[in-house]
């Protein structure tokens, strides 16, 4: 029922310059390492990506700013990565920061019919300037607008043929709200599996937000490896 | 090398003293640094769920080597593992979670707080912006909200001022804060000297603190 790919580039392949793309994952947990690979060898141009965190120098979406694609990006903590840095203090890259919950939320309001919200982060920051602030019950609140996308690239542990969506622990982070906010939306799953063999209970995203899968093995670098000792 | 001791140490007075926050049964939000460390002083006896923004609430303890799984990690971006009776979640749904107030406690780090309650504590003004995370949030979600800092910046300046002067993270939202010096509490009136560290004085807190204290008669000396 949906389109099966079997190339990451045809996958992408009506990812244009100037394309508004969201990216799922938190640092580099549940980011479509393989989708990222191909927009990098497409060469496409000037894209908008909304993205928790912009990767890291050599991974995720860290090699799309490396090959100079990104103009803007959205996204709340862009901590981890030096070529970011040199490309903001160079004027080469527009940054948008949002309150990490607030990016949640515009996403999910993206794809729930929701323009606008209210909320209390940012209130008296640098976040709410130019925003409307209204006061409700006596507290304040700032509005922020929804965040839609040309395209959305979410990564799956495990996806069926009709597109429903199964997400791995902590890797699911803003990959559910993305599928739904984008007009088309590339689960790249770990393993793509027939209809009906997932509980239906067992769904994370349902399929209806999904327009393309594709399987892709992953790598899964790990940031910041943290051991305990054997007791 | 011996400043980097009394450092650690001083850190590990603050997460010790940050502990006693945290009550049986208690849901809590730890931020990123200093915070992360107090869950290293839990009491063995007392039952509480941690929370990670990223998506996890019963964060366990950091993993064995064959225990690593790299989809599995807390807001810092450390591997963790998921403790008894974990549930996973997206972003959204923690977030709703933090600013529905369903958690009891939050603890963080500073930069500044004001006399007010402000907090300053995501950017410098001529430095990188690497953005504020998820903050801006929590300082609006915990039932109680806990800043643990240094009294004073690397200067020997206060922290604790009449005003921040760096932009803020939240305005009005701090509860209590906890130094290596004193414990204060933020209340409609200004601030509250609650307890004093082994080896400082009132008189020393008063000195090394920009606003105003209210002293009353239950300050607790040598409190940790």
């Amino acid at each position: 029922m949906k389109t099966i790919y079997t190339s990451f580039s045809e996958a992408i392949q009506n990812i244009n310059d100037g394309s508004t793309i969201m990216v799922g994952g938190f640092g580099l947990v549940g980011i479509p390492e393989n989708l990222i690979l191909a927009l990098v060898e497409s060469n496409v141009k000037h894209l908008t990506v909304i993205s928790n965190n912009c990767g890291v120098d050599d991974w995720g979406l860290g090699l799309l700013l490396k090959n100079k694609q990104i103009d803007k990006m959205i996204g709340s903590y862009v901590g981890e990565n030096k070529e970011f840095e040199r490309q903001v203090l160079a004027g080469e890259l527009e940054v948008e920061l949002n309150p990490q919950g607030t990016l949640a939320e515009r996403i999910r309001a993206g794809g729930a019919g929701i323009p606008a919200f209210y909320t209390p982060a940012g209130v008296g920051t640098p976040i709410a300037d130019g925003k409307e602030v209204r006061i409700f019950d006596g507290k304040e609140y700032v509005m922020e607008t929804a965040l839609k996308a040309d395209f959305s690239l979410v990564r799956a542990t495990k996806g069926d043929t009709h597109g429903n969506l199964v997400f791995n622990k902590t890797a699911r982070n803003f990959n559910p709200m993305m599928a739904a906010a984008a007009k088309v939306t590339i689960a790249e799953v770990e393993e793509l599996v027939e209809a009906g063999s997932i509980d239906p209970d067992h769904v994370h995203t349902p399929g209806i937000y999904v327009q393309g899968l594709i399987e892709g093995k992953q790598e899964k670098k790990i940031e910041r490896l943290t051991l305990r000792q054997e007791a | 090398m011996l400043k980097q001791i009394d450092k650690a140490a001083t850190r590990e007075r603050i997460a010790r003293r940050a502990e006693r926050e945290i009550k049986n049964g208690f849901y809590v939000n730890l931020g990123i640094g200093m915070p992360t460390m107090v869950a290293n002083y839990i009491q063995p006896n007392k039952e509480m769920v941690l929370q990670s923004e990223n998506g996890l609430l019963g964060i366990g303890k950091s993993p064995l080597q064959d225990e690593v799984d790299p989809d599995l990690i807390n807001a810092g971006k450390e591997t963790v593992t998921a403790a008894t009776g974990a549930s996973y979640f997206s972003n959204a749904e923690s977030f709703a979670m933090i600013r529905g107030e369903h958690l009891d406690l939050a603890i963080l780090g500073g930069m500044e707080v004001s006399e007010t309650g402000d907090l300053a504590n995501w950017m410098i003004p001529g430095k990188m912006i690497k953005g504020m995370g998820g903050a801006m949030d929590i300082v609006h979600g915990a039932k109680k909200i806990v800043v643990i800092m240094d009294h004073v910046n690397k200067h020997g300046e206060p922290k604790i001022l009449n005003q921040c002067k760096l932009p803020l993270t939240g305005k009005q939202v701090v509860d209590r804060i906890i130094t290596d010096r004193a414990v204060i509490d933020v209340k409609e009136d200004g601030l509250h000297l609650v307890e004093v560290a082994d080896g400082w004085t009132v008189e020393d807190i008063v000195a090394s603190t920009e606003a105003k204290l209210q002293i009353g008669e239950h300050v607790i000396l040598a409190s940790y």
